[in-house]
């Protein structure tokens, strides 16, 4: 019987870093990859995780047993069609149902801005994405999912965006939570994220917010609405470059019920033409948003905006104050970035970024102060729109983190899609106030965690039936002591556990009793009866531990095997103790002997 | 476990069982056959034609029968007051004992609030998502139907003179147990309990038993349950279908081999085949729209209409009458249609497909774009009657025409010949259901469609599936009354265990588990040593900890700290540590050479019946010994000698 297994992870990305997600874990000779993302702050070989580790040993299909997508955002899937059509994985792919419905719109979207920027498009054509997306099968939140009879799934909510989920992955008796990106908050339209005490032997937790306790959010709305309001003001526009699905519905429920509230006239755009195929989606999938947009989705749609209309290119060329949401989320191509090229030399406008920029994006130079910046080679642009970070990811801060871990008892935490220095803090907290260990790979580096391999037996229903309906052996707080055998047949698997009694009757051999029977003369001219009475109160009192396997009867006094006897003794003043007891319960007979003779003594 | 039987009718099922220490309640039908005994209830108040007369019975007078009972044109007699209807039987189980509910699907919750509401339940009730949904739709549409029309008077006194009345209500089945129906706040409280679940998600119950819903293709969020315990596997079959219309499709996988099977709910039309029924409808739509009549189609809120939208919009559109508008009206209409295109995770693949595009799942959600399918609340708002064109199709509940405002559109319609009804839920006779509206023009058809499993899919499915015992509503053991003797109606009994079981009924079947699948610490394993003692039985005896905390075993090593707080004392951690059990026979000679060793030199050896007497007289012991034991009279007061003597024999058996 093996002792110990091990959970062996390698991030191939996300170890020390956001961007391209795709974490490699082996539990009970199962190799799963957690999500398969892209880095968009990269232009080269970086943008993808390091496949190379995989793709060396052979055939990637062979190696990999399944995919798990947790969640639509390009970080996190982005190198799916990668994956599957360039690299020929045709093995299983779970995500959710809202996930796998926006993934591809999310793939052709970031494929348009790769075909317009770059020579090596190629492997992003729309059919490959479309292949792609056959080859996945939808999850639903709690349902669990067996694949390859050994490995089973079940997913959980996450917030963060629609459809995002945590998966319990399980094999053997070995199992693993991956958060992918995860709230803890509920926000305008999602709810929070939820797990329950499922134990897992590995907890993989992202941790982009680890060292950040975070304000409330009713002050970032505030502080949003207010920013915008004094720029449309001021006469400015306002560029919100932002993915178009996610955050963007959020803040759109936001702005239009402000607009609404204020009577504002200035126009709000969404560019990209997504606005009605977005909301369509989340129409459609309104079971996952929140309580309050579920319960009111009949009477009134919180995605049928009032005051939003579709962007054209040509607007951003219009005079006047405007609010326009733009993808992509981080400037680092496409429209939003063409927007921001045109507006950014004048300070009358502004640019609200919503949402994390990894580093290597234009969306990133400009949060880091960036005043003069090189959007296309040895073109510069000098940055002069006021620029204001507003954070409305919805991931979970330090807090949240480490409620997640409270909630679900994981016995190992690794951390990942963080920053380094935020992630020595946080594992250092979770140390301290778990007492459990906390890994944190960089890519490439593998963690091997030894796990205690459970073994099983059948123990006979009977057995558990006698010790259950017998108090003295109690230990309190629902344990039992138990006396019983193991019995093994020679080709069963199966290892038996039965009393005793069973066991010399399934072994088909001749128990062979060994009893012992001693007399002590004690001074008690009393009749039998009281004498009896009176032992058996001793006994009572002296071993209280026994005193439901204690019984008199009329001939005698019987604890466990041990019987006891009063006999009229040769001296009316004496009387003759019997005790006998079996080999099992000498240590308890040779007691009692021992206080029948103290007894003797002292007289 | 036992098996309990509160459901008169398995189409309305309502079983539990007791389990170990657990008791689960399957499903809670509520029975509306009773409804039909009651005059139908208008729902606008001041337009009630009066077709029905007072009745009491002839040669009978008492005052307090006055006013409960009316006859119709058809010479059926009604009672005049707020209809009842036929709940769980409340005698054989308190429920305040149930621990969780388990619904299959909307269809049989709706005595929920019964059994929840007022009778001391604790328990949770597990769903899934659409069957709350629309199963709070359905108890709320009925709510609504029967407080529109209030009865000032509940009618009691018929019930005591059930003798003196002409059938059908003469041989109406136990009225005093029917029940008058629950409110709203009753409704609401009651769906509080509620715990929505997913296909294939393990719920544990008080760590004892694990249950598991599995999709059974009948309806949105239909299921069939697998409840494991220990080994031992039970499936519940409840409203199931082979046949591919909108639902997810049903799970067979997860039902094979069970331990146990209960089977109910199988169709209520088993002689009709539901696709040539919807074809039937479908041609007499257009043959009457064509005359310039209108249709009306009593219905349930949600299920089979949503394939009647897609059914006969396309077969009006092949045949020209593409402009014929539908009207929905049910006072949950518009929530209905909005909850269906939000559930895409429990619809048929082709339907689920089409969300990712995204387009709405089912094609009424475009039928009410065009204005085809337009949907009202009530008869009696007037954008109904504004927008209301004729010839048009009608759907309306409730299928009874007891109440809702179906009841409104058979007497406003009823008068014309061009028009027609047509009946497809087959859960009332429908000329029974007609009877208080005679005489009608209106012509009226019957067209049951129950896509819930026939007599020989169920056959095949147990055949296929070879559970170990089956349990069958008696009814489905007989073939119903008016098919003769066709076995074609009835569940086979062969291969199999079968017992059958009606209302009021308590089946006891052992399910016979022997081994409980405990697992040990590394520690616990670490010290087993297995030792042969007989060819092919390896054997060692143990002496630990079994943690028994929430129901789930677990075994571990005795610790000391674990004894710490029990006692100290140094024989009672031996006498619980220390066990020895031996075996086979005394080695007498070995005995005997070891007893001179340790210079016992005078035993005195006495054969008798069953094996021998050994004397130690020096040592005032005496020993007997026989094939199963060895007895050892020490009258010598010394602990040494005996321990000594003790280990003698002890060396001399076999032990483990």
């Amino acid at each position: 019987m093996n002792i110990s297994n091990r959970i062996i992870v390698t991030p191939l990305g996300a170890g020390q870093d956001v961007g391209r997600s795709c974490i490699l874990i082996t539990i009970g000779n199962r190799n799963i990859m957690l999500d398969c993302g892209m880095h968009m702050g990269y232009q080269d070989e970086r943008k993808f995780p390091d496949f190379s580790y995989i793709t060396s040993d052979g055939n990637i299909t062979d190696i990999i047993d399944c995919v798990i997508i947790s969640h639509f955002h390009l970080d996190h899937c982005g190198a799916l069609s990668y994956l599957t059509e360039h690299l020929g994985y045709h093995g299983p792919i779970y995500m959710t149902h809202p996930t796998k419905a926006i993934a591809p719109i999310l793939l052709e979207d970031m494929r348009k801005h790769l075909v317009e920027y770059e020579e090596e498009a190629k492997y992003f054509t729309s059919s490959a994405i479309r292949d792609c997306m056959k080859k996945v099968t939808a999850v639903n939140l709690h349902e669990v999912v067996t694949v390859k009879e050994d490995i089973e799934l079940k997913a959980y909510y996450a917030g963060h965006v629609l459809g995002a989920a945590m998966f319990y992955i399980k094999v053997g008796n070995d199992s693993v939570v991956y958060t992918g990106d995860f709230s803890m908050t509920p926000d305008r339209h999602l709810g929070a994220a939820w797990i329950d005490k499922c134990r897992p032997t590995l907890l993989i937790t992202e941790s982009t917010y680890a060292t950040t306790i975070r304000d409330s959010k009713r002050c970032r709305e505030r502080d949003f609405l207010k920013n915008v309001h004094e720029c449309i003001d001021r006469g400015g526009k306002v560029l919100i470059p932002i993915f178009a699905l996610g955050r963007a519905q959020e803040l759109c429920i936001l702005i239009d019920t402000y607009w609404d509230r204020m009577g504002l006239k200035v126009p709000v755009y969404f560019a990209a033409g997504l606005t009605e195929k977005a909301n369509s989606y989340y129409k459609m999938f309104i079971t996952w948003t929140n309580q309050k947009v579920r319960q009111t989705f009949v009477h009134r749609n919180m995605f049928d905006f009032k005051h939003i209309k579709p962007f054209d290119k040509t607007y951003m060329h219009n005079p006047g104050p405007m609010v326009v949401f733009a993808t992509p989320g981080m400037l680092h191509a496409g429209l939003s970035l063409n927007i921001f090229k045109k507006w950014a030399p004048d300070e009358k406008n502004m640019l609200i970024v919503p949402g994390y920029c990894v580093s290597g994006t234009v969306g990133n130079k400009v949060l880091s102060g960036s005043k003069k910046i090189e959007a296309e080679p040895n073109k510069f642009i000098d940055v002069k729109m006021s620029v204001e970070y507003l954070s409305f990811s919805a991931h979970a801060d330090g807090k949240g983190i480490i409620q997640l871990i409270k909630n679900c008892e994981p016995q190992n935490v690794l951390l990942v899609h963080g920053e380094e220095e935020k992630m020595k803090f946080l594992r250092a907290k979770i140390m301290q106030e778990f007492n459990i260990n906390c890994y944190m790979p960089a890519n490439g580096e593998t963690v091997e965690i030894e796990t205690a391999n459970i073994h099983t037996f059948n123990m006979s229903t009977k057995l558990v039936k006698e010790i259950l309906d017998d108090q003295s052996n109690n230990l309190g707080n629902g344990k039992r002591l138990v006396h019983g055998a193991f019995l093994l047949k020679n080709g069963s698997s199966n290892l038996n556990a039965m009393s005793v009694k069973d066991t010399f009757k399934e072994l088909d051999i001749q128990r062979h009793t060994l009893r012992f029977t001693c007399t002590v003369e004690i001074k008690e001219s009393s009749t039998i009866q009281k004498t009896k009475t009176k032992l058996y109160n001793m006994l009572e009192n002296n071993l209280p531990i026994f005193k439901n396997k204690l019984t008199m009867s009329d001939g005698s006094i019987s604890l466990a095997s041990i019987l006891v006897t009063v006999e009229d003794s040769m001296d009316n003043n004496k009387k003759k103790i019997v005790i006998s007891w079996a080999n099992e319960d000498e240590p308890l007979g040779n007691h009692v002997l021992e206080m029948l003779q103290n007894m003797s003594k002292s007289d | 476990m036992k098996v309990y039987c509160l459901s008169e009718d398995p189409n309305k099922p309502c079983f539990v069982i007791k389990l170990k220490s657990v008791t689960i309640m399957l499903d809670c039908g509520l029975s509306a056959h009773s409804v039909l005994n009651f005059l139908p209830l208008y729902p606008i108040p001041d337009w009630k034609p009066n077709k029905a007369a007072a009745w009491i019975p002839k040669n009978f007078s008492d005052p307090q029968i006055e006013g409960e009972l009316n006859e119709c044109m058809t010479n059926q007699v009604l009672v005049n007051s707020a209809p009842e209807f036929m709940t769980p039987l409340t005698k054989l189980v308190d429920f305040a004992d149930i621990d969780v509910i388990l619904v299959s699907n909307y269809m049989t919750m709706l005595a929920l609030p019964f059994i929840t509401e007022n009778t001391g339940f604790k328990g949770v009730v597990y769903m899934t998502e659409p069957t709350l949904h629309i199963g709070k739709l359905f108890l709320e549409e009925l709510v609504d139907f029967v407080e529109q029309s209030p009865k000032p008077n509940v009618a009691k006194y018929w019930k005591e003179i059930l003798h003196l009345l002409p059938p059908p209500l003469c041989n109406s089945f136990k009225p005093h147990t029917w029940k008058q129906l629950y409110s709203l706040a009753q409704v609401n409280s009651s769906l509080t309990r509620v715990q929505m679940i997913s296909y294939d998600q393990k719920i544990e119950i008080t760590g004892a038993l694990t249950v598991t819903a599995v999709s059974s293709g009948y309806c949105l969020g239909s299921s069939n349950w697998v409840i494991y315990l220990e080994s031992k596997k039970l499936v519940y079959v409840s409203n199931t279908s082979t046949l591919t219309t909108h639902p997810r499709p049903m799970d067979q996988v997860n039902l094979k081999n069970a331990d146990l099977m209960l089977l109910s709910s199988l169709t209520q039309a088993p002689a009709a085949n539901p696709d040539s029924m919807l074809g039937e409808l479908c041609l007499s739509v257009a043959v009457t729209l064509r005359n310039n009549g209108s249709v009306l189609i009593p219905c349930y809120p949600s299920g089979v209409v949503y394939d009647l939208f897609e059914c006969l919009s396309s077969h009006l559109d092949s045949t020209a009458l593409g402009q014929i508008p539908m009207y929905f009206i049910s006072p949950v209409a518009h929530s209905s249609l909005e909850y269906s295109n939000i559930l895409a995770e429990w619809l048929s693949q082709s339907k689920q497909n089409k969300v990712y595009f995204p387009e709405e799942p089912f094609p009424h959600a475009q039928l009410v774009k065009s204005g085809r399918l337009k949907h009202f609340k009530h008869v009696y708002t007037d954008d109904l009657w504004n927008d209301l064109r004729q010839p048009c199709v009608v759907f309306c509940g409730h299928p009874s025409l007891r109440f809702g405002d179906v009841v409104h559109f058979v007497e406003y319609w009823g008068t014309n010949p061009q028009n027609t009804i047509i009946f497809t839920e087959p859960e009332f006779p429908y000329l029974e259901a007609l009877a208080p509206f005679q005489p009608l023009s209106m012509k009226a058809m019957h067209c049951p469609i129950d896509t819930s499993m026939n007599f020989t899919q169920a056959n095949k499915m147990i055949k296929d599936l070879k559970p170990a015992v089956l349990i069958l509503p008696e009814c489905y053991a007989i073939p119903p009354a008016g098919f003769g003797h066709k076995n074609e109606f009835v569940i086979d009994q062969v291969d199999r265990k079968v017992l059958t079981i009606k209302r009021g009924e308590v089946i006891s079947e052992k399910l016979d588990i022997k081994t409980v699948n405990v697992p040990f610490t590394t520690e616990m394993v670490v010290s087993v040593t297995l030792n042969e003692l007989q060819s092919g039985l390896k054997a060692s005896k143990f002496t630990a900890v079994l943690d028994t905390k929430d129901n789930k075993y677990k075994l571990d090593i005795l610790r000391d700290d674990l004894l710490a707080n029990k006692t100290t004392e140094p024989y009672l951690l031996e006498t619980l540590f220390k066990k020895t059990y031996e075996w086979g026979q005394l080695d007498i000679d070995r005995f005997l050479r070891a007893l001179t060793n340790e210079g016992v030199s005078d035993p005195k050896i006495e054969h008798n019946t069953h094996g021998y007497t050994i004397h130690l007289k020096s040592e005032d012991t005496l020993i007997q010994v026989d094939d199963k034991s060895t007895h050892i009279f020490c009258e010598k007061m010394d602990k040494n000698w005996r321990l000594k003597l003790r280990s003698i024999v002890m060396e001399c058996l076999n032990s483990f």
